[in-house]
């Protein structure tokens, strides 16, 4: 049983279905804490407080770190074997077929995007909180001003008060959109739960989250762009838990 | 020498006579059995079914097919079903009765012992398909469905569908990947047998061309198998595969295998028509549809000539003004006459003039009156799927206006001779299915053939084959390095540089279909003395012209399509002069053979039992030589000959 | 009608290959699209050259022997249809029609568009069966069987094994094809003895010839001439798994 997850082609896909299952859950439980943000800041920095560089949250964001890893290892090693598979000459003609979806044959560019916007996303994020509190400080400087590693709400609120940071955020967040109205009916036919009954309705499910996902993201990252002014990123530094 | 033909049926009562049989012949020991080669040539479903049997049973087996796998054999575009005598209708069905439909169909041409034994062993192969995974249509109980089909009162046949030969053919190449798995059976698919070859009489193997890269290999064996199905294509145009030839069958008849009434051809009715010089096959159109459709021409010639301008189209027609005439003709059976009576009453219409499309080859078949009283929901839940395909090739839409149709080549009764053990004249060579000529006599029902082959196949060939083979237990392998093999690969090659050599104008199509237009006109449907001495002349002077001017291009050491093709239309351009040798000998009429000299007043087929009630078996004298018939003659002991009748 | 035609023509499996360009005139809208090429192919010999070699056999749509991948498309734009059963009046007069052979890794070209399928043949028998012998078998009706067991299990069963599933997928993924197998004896009682196995022994086969990973696209069905479905792949997987988990 060991071996059936590397060298056989249903169970590497397993793999990805597990894997990339896993990282849905994660994302929706992400933007389930951003939507904090939409209605009360302090509680948003409570939410960070509570994770912050416990035990827990360490062992959870290794966890969510093998994850990314597993799945994309595994994607690329899909790849380079179908790659292989196609063989050596290709057609000269390639039409798109009807009824395929665009986004299932372009998986690992998608994916490879939502990395990229992900780097950017820890260079923003993580380097500035749970990193620094790893390291044993308490607080980060951005542009001068110190951001206290719990204080998530205020490097939020500088990070998107710059509209080309939520233009790439938005950028990123559309080929995660794009990447999951793939992936997740695709997990379900990867473990064997679907039929040509279900088809329509996983699909729905997976335009869905999908949709849930982009949009609840998107709108955290818009209201930060529309609300936020250096009087309040000042507040929000001075005082990150007070009401 | 004339042949000394021992049918081998056993004595007895009928019903008996095949476990007195089984009981009688040698079997052979499983030690012994490993030590023993068999070479299988076709893989449809007589040689798919008898290799994966044999192989089970622990011979050392050989299959050889033309195409890329052994699943492409014709066998797969079989449509409409499989005929058992189950009686799982509780229509009062039994073996006897299948017995007598098939014996009754075949218009009393067929062995009585051989016939019986089909229709028994025909239980046996619905048991075995269904525990291979067949999926077979099935009633909501679970249980296996039915449906009726022409020439019989019950409703016998099993289906899958429109696509029951593709589901048992599937099953049986199951079975033998199985056993090619076991390592029992091994598989030369892009293989073509060119030659058998005979050693003190006996087969021991075949001379075979790989068709990938046209290297001539040997291989021996202990007894050889033909089941390469028939030889309808000699007529260039007909419902059979492109590459479906009488080759491996007419190399035996070369080397002595006795052929027997090669002029039984079966004429489908419900073909989609010629459309043009260009075509090169004819698509079969269920014969399920004159369940619902009627078929006509118009009563006046100018609708017939306003048709063909476009002037009018047939649903302009007004219904006093078209001929039903089949329903005119046989008011009994109306469109649901046997297919032979179907097929002549078309080409009568035709030949009259009243021919509905630009060639004036074909008659309307047609669901106005379907649709009026069923709807047209009804309709394509029957036949949807065949409306579709008709519209796909023809471009019209059959929910509006009739289908035209025509009748087309569609099965060879006749075949190699074979005993009631199915060896041929040949001892060790054996031919099932199609190839061999026992069991259909002139006219084939539908839904048999199927059963014909998996019944040689599964049930008859791998007990009777013990027989022969128990004599050969001390034989050692079969070498290939003898004097029969050098002269038989000689004799190849020989074949081959010969075609090579020509350097002519004409390629291999160009000439088979001019074959095929003398066997249409001279050796069809209808048949006169005066056409077959005709198309005997004829095919002679295009044999010479074949070998004077046949343009053959490409190497023998590659895949060359053109000359595999060149080395069957050699074949074919014998194997047609032998059926107008054959029909011109039958002066009679039976089944699907029709000399127009002998009819009954109403145009139907007259047989003459007291001169013909026998199976003509041709011996091969050279190339331009006259053949020599031996005669077979058909005792009837349990079934009174009686003539066919479809008006009341 | 008159056709502009690019066809690939290769000498072996060794050879370079190359696309030729070659025009075919007076086609009738009702010539079939192998009829147009046995015309050119005629046309060819008489010129003295070497005939385009391509597979077909029956021309009926059942055999699954032809194999052309024509202007991007499996078996040509037609839905639901093998290339011999597609008809000239599908095309443009005037068009240019480019026809390749299929392409995949464990699919060879032997010579111009004929291509070696006998991966497909292997992966059958490395399970793709039921272990019974002649004539040892129970009564026909001694196991009733749902008719819609039966009837999806004949959905299955209606693929030719023509190859334009892998030859399509962009993974050269032989799914579909061993999942229609699998699918076809897994929906019947007399297959489930050795369903597992069967999963098993395929899936494997399938991988060490040299097929991609199934990525779910759905091409392989857009393509499919039998119109066979993927969930006959979700019902593969799901034997596949519970087989490698019992294990």
């Amino acid at each position: 049983m060991s071996c059936f997850l590397t060298n056989s082609s249903v169970g590497k896909k397993l793999v990805m279905s597990i894997s990339g299952c896993f990282l849905v859950l994660f994302i929706l439980f992400h933007m389930s804490m951003n939507l904090t943000m939409l209605f009360s800041w302090q509680g948003y920095n409570a939410i960070c407080e509570f994770l912050g560089a416990n035990w827990y949250a360490l062992a959870g964001t290794a966890l969510l770190a093998a994850g990314v890893l597993v799945h994309f290892v595994y994607a690329f090693i899909l790849t380079i074997d179908n790659y292989r598979a196609r063989g050596k000459q290709r057609y000269a003609v390639t039409v798109q077929e009807k009824g395929v979806a665009w986004s299932s044959k372009n998986m690992l560019v998608l994916g490879v995007i939502v990395i990229l916007g992900l780097g950017l996303h820890l260079v923003h994020f993580w380097s500035k909180m749970q990193l620094v509190e790893i390291m044993g400080q308490h607080a980060s400087v951005i542009n001068g001003q110190e951001f206290q590693v719990i204080n998530g709400a205020a490097i939020m609120m500088y990070t998107f008060s710059h509209w080309y940071n939520v233009v790439l955020y938005l950028v990123w967040f559309a080929a995660l959109w794009f990447h999951l109205t793939h992936g997740v009916w695709s997990m379900f036919q990867t473990v064997g739960f679907a039929n040509d009954t279900w088809y329509p309705r996983l699909k729905c499910i997976a335009n869905i989250v999908a949709t849930l996902i982009f949009l609840g993201f998107a709108a955290v990252a818009v209201y930060c762009y529309f609300t936020s002014s250096p009087q309040l990123i000042d507040e929000m530094i001075a005082n990150p838990l007070a009401h | 020498m004339a042949y000394t033909l021992d049918a081998k049926t056993p004595a007895g009562e009928l019903a008996q006579k095949w476990s007195n049989h089984k009981a009688a012949i040698k079997v052979v020991s499983p030690a012994n059995k490993r030590k023993l080669d068999i070479i299988v040539v076709g893989t449809g479903l007589g040689g798919a079914s008898a290799a994966a049997s044999l192989g089970e049973l622990g011979y050392n087996v050989k299959i050889f097919c033309i195409s890329d796998s052994p699943r492409r054999a014709h066998s797969i575009a079989a449509q409409g079903g499989i005929n058992a005598a189950k009686n799982y209708q509780n229509d009062n069905d039994s073996i006897y009765r299948l017995f007598y439909d098939t014996i009754k169909g075949g218009d009393y041409r067929a062995r009585e012992a051989n016939v019986y034994r089909l229709a028994e062993v025909s239980n046996l192969i619905i048991d075995q398909c269904v525990a291979q995974g067949v999926p077979f249509a099935r009633e909501y109980g679970g249980l296996l469905a039915n449906r009726s089909f022409g020439g019989a009162q019950v409703s016998r046949t099993f289906y899958a569908r429109g696509q029951t030969g593709q589901q048992l053919l599937l099953g049986a190449y199951a079975a033998l990947n199985k056993e090619i798995a076991a390592g029992s059976v091994k598989s030369y698919p892009r293989h073509e047998m060119l030659d058998i070859v005979i050693e003190n009489g006996e087969a021991c193997g075949i001379i075979a061309r790989n068709l990938v890269t046209g290297e001539l290999e040997r291989h021996g064996a202990h007894a050889v198998v033909i089941a390469t199905g028939g030889y309808g294509n000699v007529f260039f145009l007909s419902t059979n595969a492109m590459a479906s030839n009488g080759s491996a069958a007419f190399q035996c008849y070369r080397k002595g295998a006795g052929f027997a009434n090669p002029c039984f051809t079966q004429i489908h009715p419900t073909c989609i028509p010629v459309h043009g010089t260009q075509q090169s096959k004819l698509t079969l159109m269920s014969e399920s549809l004159r369940n619902d459709g009627r078929i006509w021409v118009p009563k006046k010639m100018e609708d017939v000539k306003a048709i063909r301008s476009g002037a009018k189209k047939p649903s302009d027609i007004a219904e006093e003004d078209r001929d039903y005439y089949l329903e005119r003709r046989y008011p009994a059976f109306g469109n649901l006459v046997p297919r032979d009576v179907a097929s002549r009453a078309a080409k009568e219409r035709c030949d009259a003039g009243f021919g509905v499309n630009e060639t004036g080859l074909a008659v309307f078949l047609d669901f106005k009156t379907a649709i009026e009283r069923l709807g047209k929901e009804t309709i394509k839940q029957r036949y949807g799927n065949l409306f579709d395909m008709y519209e796909e090739i023809t471009d019209v839409n059959p929910y509006e206006q009739p289908m035209q149709i025509f009748p087309a080549v569609h099965y060879t009764m006749g075949g190699i001779w074979v005993d009631y053990n199915l060896m041929t004249t040949i001892p060790g060579l054996y031919a099932i299915g199609e190839a061999n000529f026992s069991d259909h006599g002139a006219n084939r029902l539908g839904a048999s053939a199927l059963m014909q082959g998996l019944a040689d196949g599964y049930f008859v060939l791998p007990y009777t084959i013990g027989d022969y083979l128990s004599k050969k237990i001390q034989a050692p392998k079969v070498k290939t390095d003898t004097k029969a093999f050098d002269e038989a690969e000689k004799g190849v090659q020989a074949r081959i540089d010969r075609l090579f050599a020509i350097k002519g104008t004409q390629t291999v199509d160009d000439i088979h279909k001019r074959l095929g237009l003398i066997m249409w006109d001279n050796v069809g449907m209808a048949r006169t003395k005066e056409s077959l001495e005709k198309a005997i002349v004829e095919i002679q002077k295009l044999r010479k012209e074949f070998y004077k001017d046949l343009k053959l291009v490409g190497t023998a050491d590659s895949f060359n399509v053109e000359l595999e093709k060149a080395l069957r239309l050699e074949d074919f351009l014998e194997l047609g002069e032998l059926m107008a040798r054959d029909a011109l000998n039958r002066e009679e009429s039976c089944g699907g053979h029709f000399r127009s000299e002998h009819q009954t007043e109403d145009g139907e087929a007259l047989r003459h039992d007291d001169k013909f009630a026998y199976a003509a078996v041709w011996e091969y004298k050279g190339i331009d030589n006259v053949p020599e018939m031996t005669i077979e003659n058909l005792e009837y002991e349990f079934v009174h000959r009686a003539q066919r009748n479809y008006k009341d | 009608m008159n056709f502009t035609l690019k066809i690939w023509r290769q000498r072996d499996a060794k050879s370079q290959g190359a696309f030729e360009t070659y025009k075919v005139e007076n086609i009738s809208a009702d010539t079939s699209f192998l009829e147009m090429m046995d015309i050119l192919n005629n046309n060819l010999i008489h010129e003295g050259k070497e005939p385009v070699a391509f597979d077909h056999d029956c021309r009926e749509g059942i055999c699954g022997m032809c194999s052309m991948h024509i202007n991007g498309h499996a078996h040509g734009p037609s839905q639901a249809v093998t290339t011999c059963q597609m008809y000239m009046r599908k095309f443009k007069d005037g068009s240019t029609i480019t026809i390749e052979p299929w392409r995949s890794a464990a699919f060879p070209v032997i010579r111009d568009l004929v291509v070696d399928r006998s991966a497909y043949d292997k992966i059958l028998q490395a399970g793709g069966f039921i272990s019974v012998r002649t004539n040892s078998v129970p009564d026909g009706n001694a196991i009733p069987i749902p008719k819609a067991d039966a009837d999806e299990s004949m959905d299955a069963a209606a693929c030719v094994g023509c190859g334009a599933c892998a030859a399509t997928c962009k993974n050269g993924s032989a799914m579909l094809f061993v999942a229609a197998r699998v699918s076809s004896l897994a929906k019947l009682p007399q297959g489930k003895v050795e369903g597992a196995r069967r999963a098993k022994s395929m899936v494997a086969k399938m991988d060490e010839l040299g097929f991609g990973n199934c990525t779910n696209t759905g091409a392989c069905q857009a393509q499919c001439p039998k119109q066979v479905s993927i969930a006959h792949i979700a019902r593969l997987n799901r034997e596949f798994l519970a087989a490698k988990f019992q294990d």
